[in-house]
This record gives structure tokens, C-alpha cells and sequence, in this order.
């Protein structure tokens, strides 16, 4: 699992913000669209496309996509 | 106690979901007061642990699986035809939170079997077979989601704990007739390890107890007493009802 192949599978859960504006950097959880449903959608879509299980915890604890993407990996591990 | 219409003593409960949670609570505190126990659940060993924390002696505990076919069967099989049941404690419960975009064929029908399916077979069967007393008392664990209230990601819960309801309800106008009642108890968040999976996260949990009134999430016990309550001669006139114990919630 690359970040890219993490992008592409969680993009479509932000409707309002373009993916090439998804980059390591983005904060998240500052974008307009970003609610505690897209939190939970995250946890399920992350689970269903790329077999890693990750919690809320680990949402809260990463403020950027890129730091979210290390917990990605590691759930999946 | 035995002359305390709230007593259970002489009573012989089935209760499924029995290995944890509000499933175990209730088979504790029943037998404390006097029930004699048939523990239903999944997990052989967490059966165990339940049935050694219950007090009455000629409990028992049946494995079964209400996702396999043969469910009905085992169940029953657990239950004596010289000994039929006095009350049933549905417990079992699925929670997944899964937003409504995320919600596929299998997931749907596991939960809708699991809480609202399975408890109706299994009292088709158990009547049947001539297990279940007239004057019986069947309680469902039920909930305020669906009934009273809805959240984001618990779309399929809400829709198999209104089912549930439904069911109750038209099990309760149908067996009135053999004196057999049939009630909901409908909890707020609990305290338990489903409620544990299914938040999303500690702080959210926080965030949400503090939306209840009295500022805390329920204990299993305090479930457990308004099903003992359903299941004892106390409530010999009351059928077909929720009761809601959730804190003080849905008041707001």
C-alpha cells in the first residue's frame, strides 16, 4: 500500500475538496465537509479497501493525511 | 424473597447473550434473586465465567451461534421438557456502526437476524415444542435507537431494533392469550463492550456522556433490574410496552 493507492480510496469521501488537494500535508479534519460521519466512513472505507484496521483514536491523534497514512500501515500490519 | 412478588425463585430464564454485557448482568442478578439460568451465548468460555458468577444451583449454559441455521435446535435441546421456561431474556445483540453508503446486503441481514429474526424463530420453536409456560414472561433487550431516536452510522441498528419492537409488540397481542407476556427494555448507552467497539473514539465517548441528564452512560446492572421487573409476578399485568431506561436522554 502506497499513499497514493491510500488517496485514491479515500477521495471519494470528500466531496468538496478536489483529490489532487489531498496531499500528506492537508489537515484533514479542517476541510469544510469534515464531520464525525466522514470520521466513522473513514474507519469502514480504510477497513473495506485496504484491510487495516485502524479506531477514532488514531483519527484523533493525526492531524494530517500523512500522518493518518502511518497509522494506516500500521493497522494493516 | 420467595413471598416478594418481584422475586424470581422457583423460575427457570433463558437468557441469550448471556456470555457479557447486559446478557451477563442479567443472568447474575436474575439468579440472585432466585432464577434458575439457562445462559445462551457464542463464547464457551466467557459462558463459563457467567455461569460460575451465578448463584442457583441446576444452571446451565448452551452454545450456539444465532447466525447458524441450527441455532433454534440447539437452544431448545438445552431447555427440558419436564422444566419449561418461565421467562426469555433476548440479549444477543449486533452493533456495527456503518454509515448508510457503507451498508451492503450481508451486513444487513446479519444484524436483522441477529436482533430482531432469531428471537422470533426461537420463540416459534420453543412454543412448538411445548417449552415455554403459559404465564411466560419473554423480555427483548431492546433500544431507544429506532424507537425513540436515530445517530450517524446506526442506520442498521436503529431499523432491526425497531423490528424487534414491532415483533414484541405482535408477539405480545398474539400470546396473550396463553397469559404469555412480551415487553422491550430499551436502553441508552450502557457501559459494555458492544458500546466499547462501537464508538469511535474516547473523546467522542466523553462528548456523548455528557449529553445524558444524569451525565453518565448506564451499567448492565441497572438494565438487568427493569428486566427483572418485565420477568417477576410484579409485572403480571404489563405486556406489550418499552421501557425506556436511558438516563434521561430522549427527554431532551
Amino acid at each position: 500500500m502506497n499513499f497514493e493507492n491510500f488517496i485514491e480510496k479515500i477521495a471519494p469521501l470528500f466531496e468538496e475538496t478536489p483529490p489532487s488537494a489531498l496531499t500528506a500535508q492537508t489537515h484533514y479534519k479542517e476541510l469544510p465537509e469534515w464531520t464525525s460521519l466522514i470520521a466513522l466512513s473513514l474507519i469502514v472505507q480504510v477497513f473495506n479497501e485496504l484491510g487495516s484496521t485502524i479506531t477514532g483514536d488514531d483519527i484523533e491523534a493525526s492531524a494530517t493525511l500523512g500522518e493518518l497514512f502511518e497509522r494506516v500501515k500500521k493497522g494493516a500490519e | 424473597m420467595g413471598d416478594s412478588p418481584f422475586s424470581l425463585a422457583g423460575k427457570t430464564i433463558l437468557i441469550t447473550g448471556a456470555s457479557s454485557g447486559i446478557g451477563r448482568a442479567c443472568a447474575i442478578e436474575s439468579a440472585k434473586l432466585g432464577a434458575k439460568i439457562i445462559a445462551g451465548g457464542r463464547d464457551e468460555e466467557r459462558l463459563a465465567e457467567t455461569l460460575a458468577a451465578v448463584p442457583t444451583e441446576g444452571s446451565s449454559a448452551v452454545s450456539a451461534d444465532l447466525l447458524e441455521p441450527d441455532f433454534c435446535k440447539k437452544i431448545s435441546a438445552a431447555v427440558s421438557a419436564d422444566e419449561p421456561l418461565d421467562g426469555i431474556v433476548f440479549s444477543a445483540g449486533m452493533n456495527r456502526l456503518l454509515p448508510v453508503g457503507f451498508i451492503g446486503e450481508k451486513e444487513f441481514a446479519a444484524a436483522m437476524r441477529v436482533n430482531a429474526e432469531a428471537p422470533l424463530m426461537l420463540v416459534q420453536t420453543l412454543l412448538r415444542e411445548k417449552k415455554l409456560k403459559r404465564g411466560a414472561s419473554v423480555v427483548f433487550i431492546s433500544s431507544i435507537s429506532g424507537g425513540n431516536v436515530v445517530s450517524p452510522g446506526a442506520a442498521v441498528y436503529s431499523a432491526t431494533k425497531s423490528a424487534a419492537d414491532a415483533l414484541m409488540k405482535s408477539l405480545a397481542l398474539e400470546l396473550a392469550s396463553k397469559q404469555i407476556r412480551v415487553n422491550a427494555v430499551c436502553p441508552g448507552a450502557v457501559e459494555t463492550k458492544m458500546n466499547a467497539l462501537a464508538a469511535v473514539s474516547e473523546a467522542q465517548k466523553a462528548e456523548a456522556e455528557k449529553r445524558y441528564p444524569l451525565k453518565r452512560f448506564g451499567k448492565p446492572e441497572e438494565i438487568a433490574y427493569a428486566v427483572i421487573y418485565l420477568l417477576s409476578d410484579a409485572a403480571a399485568w404489563t405486556t406489550g410496552t418499552r421501557l425506556v431506561i436511558d438516563g434521561g436522554f430522549t427527554l431532551l
